[in-house]
């Protein structure tokens, strides 16, 4: 019988590959988004698992808020990603050192 | 039986298309790859009963985020050969991250199926008499009204940032300018003359 251990494995996997891909993609930001929604999937994943298992609808709830977040997130990150291709020509994170920071 | 098979099913392709999702040498395949994740995850919540917000992760991800990521993807020129050059450079120290990361999480699930924390109290205890969307409905919108107002204002503020961060103003081309044509009157406009034979016209 599925345990919530397995959903649990499931979901650090998949956490872990998404915090795997921000490192791997330092050139292309288009991924470490897409890599972003991948470690707030696992999160969900986590929440509805935990929220079926211990009988408790409250998870459900906040899953549903860190898909609000994710979607505005999603939005805006792209938004950002727009303008910062316009302006420079490249997506690529490595080179987004002129405030010096 | 059959949930066991149905669970290493969407638990084996969500985590090969989240692979995938990373390391694909196209964006545009990342993507794919993207959505067959969100769709096996959803698949996942389904198996646990929890159908609501499996939809709604079909809805908002595939329908909406995906689509969103397929336009950027196509509308920017980008060399995908130069995009993968940094790969290498990067990979020991990520994957070395990585494995910390996922032993650590595999430490906290062994403490926890080992029975470290219980829980003593439900915050909303699940009926099973009551459908997953209709509980949903009736904890949202009486204990997370506010909250739920404010996940709406999120949204708004996203949609608003969205826009300004993009929008740019256009220099050298001429608009149509709907007010101005419509403060035009034919005396304005049109002037009545009677032109001698034989001169031509003025214009």
């Amino acid at each position: 019988m599925i345990g919530l251990t397995h959903y649990m494995v499931v979901a650090a996997i998949l956490f872990t590959m998404g915090v795997l891909g921000i490192f791997l993609n330092r050139k292309n930001l288009i991924v470490i988004l897409m890599a972003i929604e991948l470690i707030l999937l696992a999160v969900n994943l986590n929440l509805v698992a935990f929220s079926a298992y211990l009988h408790d609808l409250v998870g459900q709830v906040f899953a549903m808020f860190v898909l609000t977040v994710a979607a505005g997130e999603a939005a805006i990150g792209l938004a950002i990603l727009v303008i910062y291709f316009r302006g420079r020509g490249t997506i690529a994170v490595d080179d987004a050192n002129r405030m010096k920071g | 039986m059959i949930q066991a098979i149905a669970f290493y099913l969407f638990a084996i392709v969500v985590v090969g298309s989240g692979a995938m999702t990373i390391s694909s040498r196209n964006p545009v395949h990342s993507v794919m790859w993207l959505i067959l994740a969100f769709f096996n995850a959803a698949g996942l919540m389904v198996l646990v009963g929890a159908e609501f917000i499996a939809m709604l992760l079909v809805i908002v991800y595939v329908g909406a985020v995906a689509v969103l990521f397929l336009f950027v993807v196509m509308m920017l020129d980008i060399d995908v050969a130069e995009m993968r050059a940094g790969v290498a450079r990067y990979f020991a120290i990520g994957l070395a991250l990585a494995v910390a990361l996922a032993a650590e999480i595999m430490i906290g699930i062994g403490a926890w199926s080992a029975g470290g924390v219980k829980i003593a109290r439900r915050a909303a205890p699940i009926d099973s008499a009551v459908p997953n969307i209709q509980a949903i409905g009736d904890l949202l919108y009486t204990r997370y009204l506010f909250v739920f107002e404010g996940a709406g204002l999120v949204l708004l503020v996203a949609m608003i940032g969205a826009i300004v961060l993009t929008h740019r103003e256009r220099s050298g081309v001429r608009p149509q300018n709907i007010a101005r044509q419509n403060a035009r009157r034919p005396q304005d406009a049109t002037r009545n003359v009677q032109p001698p034979v034989g001169e031509g016209v003025q214009l």
